[in-house]
């Protein structure tokens, strides 16, 4: 699975697309990774948009909190944006939204995860 | 033997972990809820009530989903009872079968999904036992099975010794993978993840088949595993299935507490293509509202989620009886 990637100061936005199921969560996973080694204290933040993923099954959600699990042992900071309704709804249900930082937009995730990537948002 | 033979599933206890039992403040506030909903109406003979509390209150308002833990019937066409498990649910059916069929002349076929206690304590009260002319036999894969049974029995734990049963009870040990033909029944047993190990069963009686699968946790990376749960799910046309946690709890601070979600089991049925998928052993710090509320939202996912097949989606309670 490619990830699109776009950077703002700290922070870097990965942009996933289509279904995150059981037959794409291992790419997603190994795609996701080596960003993954540098969500750190000091390195990057992560910010997920997820404007264009139409569903997310328990594997793909178990990748999410893997990460969130390895980023906040590596003092870093990770968030979920933009969910389709249908997403929103399955990280209700499944009560993810009270184990991740999930925000309405990427600006209102960075504005929360990074203050100088918010302001390279602004300016781009 | 159903009269009709079709293959009837009854729910005697369906509380995980332990029983609990509704506290006077529980039924304070569900009398006040139907009382409100009922406001403005004439209900004035028990058959209008009746019907009110049916068509127009919540389940959860109107009635409970109950406190007893494991324990499941499936009677299939042998005159013989067949159960899974023997939690406080078992207390209730066995004194169920003395007032209907009477206290003796009875066989028992006991399939255990493991040990707990939960999962047990039911045998002690279970009165059938204490009648000679009854036969009881407990199937399970574990190899500490029948000093499970003898333990609890022993004192302190309880008055009676086992040796004091005076039923004639056996202990026969199965092996996981392999089919065996009990009680009417093809019945096959698969290891699963849990303390101790827990075993799921999967019966099946002509083209109708029951799938028993408690106290197990599921890891949903790993795919060979999730393959074989797939399998012993196929095309059921019922799926009994431990949705203690919520997906995030399973997956963060219960990881391998060895229970699994509602959301789990609904993607291995749809995966199986099962029928129906029958939300069970729930967390006992659960209220009536918040099971109402996972079975509505396990629906929603269903609708959200779904292909070209549907899965029905139940929530188990004390009493309840599912015809296939």
């Amino acid at each position: 699975m490619d990830l699109m990637l776009k950077r703002y100061a700290d922070t870097v936005v990965l942009t996933p697309m289509g279904r995150i199921d059981h037959s794409t969560s291992e790419d997603f996973k190994a795609a996701l990774a080596p960003y993954m080694a540098r969500c750190a204290r000091g390195l990057d933040r992560i910010l997920l948009d997820f404007v264009s993923v139409e569903y997310i099954s328990s594997v793909g959600l178990r990748v999410l909190m893997l990460a969130s699990k390895q980023a906040k042992g590596q003092g870093g900071s990770i968030g979920v944006a933009s969910l389709q309704p249908a997403v929103r709804e399955i990280f209700d249900i499944t009560r993810f939204t009270m184990v991740l930082d999930v925000f309405p937009s990427v600006r209102e995730g960075l504005a929360r995860l990074s203050p100088p990537a918010l302001a390279a948002f602004d300016a781009a | 033997m159903p009269p009709d033979g079709r293959v009837r599933v009854r729910f005697w206890g369906t509380r995980g972990s332990i029983p609990v039992a509704m506290t006077s403040a529980e039924v304070r506030r569900k009398l006040i809820a139907a009382l409100m909903h009922a406001a403005g109406r004439t209900l004035d003979t028990p058959e209008k009530a009746t019907a009110f509390l049916e068509r127009e209150v919540d389940f959860a308002i109107s009635h409970t989903f109950g406190g007893n833990s494991s324990c499941v019937q499936i009677a299939a066409g042998s005159n013989d009872f067949v159960l899974c498990d023997m939690g406080s649910g078992a207390r209730v059916f066995g004194n169920d079968v003395l007032a209907t069929r009477g206290p003796a002349g009875h066989t028992f076929h006991v399939f255990m999904s493991h040990l707990h206690w939960d999962h047990i304590m039911g045998f002690p009260f279970f009165v059938p036992a204490y009648s000679v002319a009854n036969h009881v036999r407990i199937y399970g894969c574990h190899a500490g099975l029948e000093a499970a049974f003898r333990g609890q029995h022993a004192a302190p734990f309880f008055p009676v010794d086992f040796s004091g049963l005076s039923a004639r009870i056996e202990f026969v040990r199965l092996q996981p993978g392999r089919d065996y033909e009990i009680a009417g029944l093809r019945v096959r047993a698969k290891l699963q993840r849990h303390g101790g190990d827990s075993y799921g069963y999967r019966f099946q009686k002509d083209e109708r088949i029951v799938v028993y699968s408690t106290d197990a946790e599921h890891k949903q990376d790993d795919l060979a595993e999730v393959q074989g749960f797939v399998e012993f799910f196929r095309n059921a046309d019922l799926v009994i299935f431990d949705s203690q946690y919520s997906l995030a709890e399973a997956t963060s601070i219960k990881e391998d507490w060895g229970h699994s979600s509602n959301i789990v089991g609904l993607e291995l049925c749809q995966r199986a293509h099962a029928k129906r998928l029958c939300l069970y052993h729930h967390e006992p710090l659960s209220d009536d509202e918040r099971i109402g509320a996972l079975l509505a939202e396990t629906r929603r996912l269903e609708e959200i989620t779904r292909g070209d097949r549907r899965v029905e989606i139940l929530a188990a309670y004390d009493g309840m009886e599912i015809a296939l």
